[in-house]
């Protein structure tokens, strides 16, 4: 058999669900877009008409719009330092000669990565329960007022943010225990004998040396953050007063609620311009740095 | 610093965050075992008091879980399996044989993946329902049946496989099919059961994708049956936290036993070149 015959018979069955479910699909997401797909259409395909950039454009008119993107771009701007930051604190004293139990500590900070969302949503949204949540608990034993977590528009994002943390740091803290293990430990001898103290030696050896790391954790991380969606959907519904609807939960009302299927693919599409924005704006920001 | 101290604060500072990680799960553990209502009490009761198995028995009998767990179980295996053959094998063709056009392809399935999944899944819902296929376990297994991911860790992992091994072989006259299923494979072994497990968990855990397909009740996985349970009994602690347990503990379970695997896996998959 020729070799090329070969190697796309074995990547067709890969290609071609790929290609039907992922490939076709992004690129009719793109033409639905651009027409009034609904409820009358999804009847009867003959409603349906094309209409241009009408829907990008009525959606850049809409408040819930805009205030969906502001709630998702809180979630990221503070969602991703406090998430990378936990990641860096817990491999730091991960890695520390100092520690002991290494393995049990880093399952037990990993666990929960490989739980499921909505399942742990639900914990915490009872650990926040207003009423009988052991957060508020907690509280009041050092003399806070109990606070409405899930109930107050104000604490509700970052309720969320705080789960959003806890559950997704342990998976940027292994990737950056092994960007840890890769700094030769000269540097760090060389620095010693200098007489640099641990926060220099943090500052001028553990930093630059993480820096592909950290950009590419950054990128992933942004990108994930982005997508915000079952976390709302379990904890708050998108509520109190829809201070929570992010834009993936628009496209989901939108298109699964209201079956304004055109419209969901517009909300689609303008997400994903933003992430490649966001993505390249931060890689174009990391290679300024190099060249600095 | 003294070094002693720094000991006590470096494992101090650990426990603490370990204890955090760990508490919510334990708590959830912790009220699946109470009787029904009593954790809505203060101060809040942190183990119960008369442990009961109440929650699980009314979660199986009276609403279903047993069903939603079987479900999960199939839908998750299912992927699992179909996106281990195709992944591999496309994996395998990426990495040792040769083609008109290998690298192009490779990178533009690479650049695919800055993309987000959401914005195939209207036009890809719109398909299965044209398909006759909304609602069915096939909606739900179908789209994951490859992964570009899949294949980046196999191509990594079968780039080790060294040439002159499968050369031998072709000059012994063994065909392709041979070669992948004889030599290929077996070297395969580790990435072949990291792959599985990684897919595995992302499949139980998935929640979008099967909340739109997926219609009816009868079909529900696990994350669905606990998002509407949640939603009708929100009151019900108790028996929210069972739920939580049957839906969290097998791929906890899983992921102890194959913990090195798959965290393997992940760090191959972030090492991008």
């Amino acid at each position: 058999m020729n070799p090329a015959r070969t190697a796309w018979l074995f990547l067709t069955p890969a290609l071609l669900v790929l290609g039907v479910f992922f490939v076709l699909p992004v690129i009719a997401a793109l033409g639905l877009s651009l027409t009034d797909y609904d409820l009358y259409a999804l009847a009867n395909i003959h409603n349906l008409r094309f209409i241009g950039l009408h829907n990008y454009w009525d959606l850049l008119q809409r408040p819930l719009f805009w205030s969906a993107l502001g709630h998702t771009f809180y979630f990221v701007i503070v969602g991703v330092p406090l998430s990378i930051g936990a990641s860096l604190g817990t491999a730091l004293l991960l890695n520390s000669p100092l520690t002991r139990m290494k393995a049990f500590f880093r399952t037990a900070l990993f666990a929960p990565v490989v739980t499921t969302v909505v399942a742990v949503a639900v914990i915490w949204r009872y650990l926040f329960n207003t009423k009988y949540g052991l957060v508020n608990y907690a509280l009041a034993e050092v003399g806070v007022h109990s606070i409405d977590w899930l109930g107050d528009p104000h604490w509700a994002m970052p309720t969320i943010i705080a789960f959003a943390v806890w559950k997704n740091f342990g998976y940027n803290m292994i990737i950056f225990m092994a960007g840890l293990q890769a700094i030769p430990p000269e540097l760090y001898e060389a620095a010693r004998i200098d007489g640099a103290a641990a926060p220099r030696q943090f500052w001028h050896i553990t930093l630059p040396m993480l820096k592909p790391t950290m950009v590419m954790v950054m990128i992933l991380t942004v990108a994930g953050y982005f997508q915000l969606f079952a976390e709302p959907y379990v904890m708050t519904e998108g509520g109190p007063l829809q201070s929570t609807v992010s834009v993936l939960y628009l496209m989901y009302e939108e298109g699964f609620k209201w079956w304004n299927l055109g419209t969901a693919s517009a909300v689609a599409f303008m997400l994903f311009f933003i992430i490649f924005v966001v993505t390249m704006l931060l890689l174009r920001l990391s290679r300024n740095g190099d060249a600095a | 610093m003294k070094p002693r101290l720094a000991g006590w604060l470096v494992n101090g500072a650990l426990a603490g965050c370990a204890a955090l990680a760990l508490l919510p799960l334990l708590w959830m553990l912790s009220v699946s075992f109470m009787a029904p209502g009593s954790a809505s009490a203060l101060p809040p009761p942190l183990l119960p008091a008369h442990p009961t198995l109440d929650n699980y028995r009314a979660l199986f009998a009276y609403h279903g879980m047993g069903r939603y767990l079987l479900n999960s179980l199939l839908v998750s295996s299912a992927i699992a399996l179909l996106a281990l053959t195709c992944n591999l094998m496309a994996g395998y063709a990426f990495a040792k044989l040769r083609f008109a056009g290998r690298e192009r392809l490779f990178q533009a399935l690479i650049g695919a993946l800055v993309i987000p999944a959401q914005v195939a899944m209207l036009p890809l819902f719109l398909l299965l329902k044209y398909l006759g296929l909304v609602n069915s376990y096939a909606s739900v297994i179908v789209p994951g049946m490859a992964t570009i991911f899949g294949i980046y860790l196999v191509r990594q992992y079968a780039r080790s496989v060294p040439d002159e091994l499968l050369e031998a072989a072709r000059i012994d006259g063994a065909g392709e099919w041979h070669i992948f299923a004889k030599i290929v494979l077996p070297l395969l072994k580790p990435i072949m059961v990291t792959l599985t497990i990684f897919t595995f968990l992302a499949a139980w855990n998935d929640f979008m994708w099967p909340l739109i397909v997926l219609t009816g009740q009868e079909h529900y996985t696990l994350p669905l049956a606990l998002a509407s349970l949640a939603r009708e009994h929100s009151g019900d602690n108790e028996l929210m936290m069972a739920g939580s347990v049957v839906t969290v503990l097998p791929v906890l379970l899983l992921f102890l036993a194959l913990q090195r695997h798959y965290l393997q896996g992940l760090l191959m998959g972030s090492v991008k070149g």
